[in-house]
């Protein structure tokens, strides 16, 4: 098969318009878990140009990359998540404007 | 062809997007979050990279969303509620998107003009794949075990409930 080609920027403009919904999920959302998830789209934006830029360079340490950075994911979901529990155990709330103290 | 699987491919990724924004129910804008991992899967199968593909589906859209869709569902989380504090933010975060991704734009536009990425050519077996992440990955790959053990404690620790046995408070 004769591979065809598209451009690089095509992938990088849309894992760049990922990372800016992450972002702005961070800054406008008040849900605690909300907050969480807009992360997550951050970390898939970022994981989307690493694989683009492994696809131009002709190299699989970006794919390998992509590997580490969801097995980073995974354990930060399990971490933060359990966090998550713990504050509305104590607080019995999920929003973030009420959780003001580090204090459990 | 390939042009147009990524248009569709993206135009999922970019309304899911905008959909995780948009719902105020935790619930719909985890789902969208799962329809954004599924289209990447496609995105990464579109540049060749299988295994990736696979991990992205089975870890991402499988097991963390499932582990957040089931926080959601055990903590009952409703609508979110708004306060003075999420107009401010409002007010902030959506120029500040603008500008952020503008600027990424120009930047991106600017510098990688001309340069391509074949589609589906890419040498990605599972062979080479594990013969970079048995061997010149090694250190890292252990690492990442060990992390995964402290996150395992972490997590039950910090979820755990707290002793039955704790002194029973004051009464006045």
């Amino acid at each position: 098969m004769v591979p065809s080609y598209l451009p690089l920027s095509y992938y990088l403009l849309l894992g760049g318009f990922l990372f800016a919904c992450g972002v702005a999920g961070f800054l406008i959302k008040r849900n605690i878990i909300t907050i969480f998830m807009s992360i997550e789209l951050m970390l898939n934006g970022v994981n989307l140009s690493f694989v683009a830029f492994a696809a131009h360079w002709h190299t699989l340490s970006g794919q390998i990359f992509v590997f580490f950075v969801m097995v980073v994911a995974a354990a930060e979901a399990t971490v933060g998540l359990a966090i998550i529990i713990s504050v509305y155990r104590t607080r019995e709330t999920l929003n973030v404007d009420r959780v003001n103290l580090l204090k459990l | 062809m390939h042009l147009i699987l990524f248009l569709i491919f993206g135009a999922v990724c970019v309304a899911g997007a905008i959909n995780l924004l948009a719902q105020t129910h935790p619930i719909n804008s985890a789902l969208s979050l799962i329809a954004v991992m599924a289209a990447l899967a496609g995105e990464y199968l579109l540049l060749g990279a299988e295994f990736v593909a696979a991990v992205q589906v089975i870890v991402y859209a499988g097991a963390i969303m499932v582990l957040f869709v089931f926080v959601i569902m055990l903590l009952n989380a409703g609508v979110e509620e708004h306060t003075r504090g999420s107009k401010v933010a409002i007010l902030l975060g959506v120029p500040g998107m603008l500008t952020g991704g503008l600027l990424l734009a120009w930047v991106v536009l600017r510098n990688s003009a001309g340069e391509t990425v074949p589609i589906g050519a890419m040498p990605g077996p599972p062979r080479a794949i594990a013969q970079l992440l048995f061997h010149d990955f090694l250190l890292p790959f252990e690492v990442t075990s060990i992390l995964i053990l402290i996150a395992i404690m972490g997590a039950v620790v910090l979820a755990s409930k707290p002793p039955e046995s704790a002194p029973p408070e004051r009464v006045d």
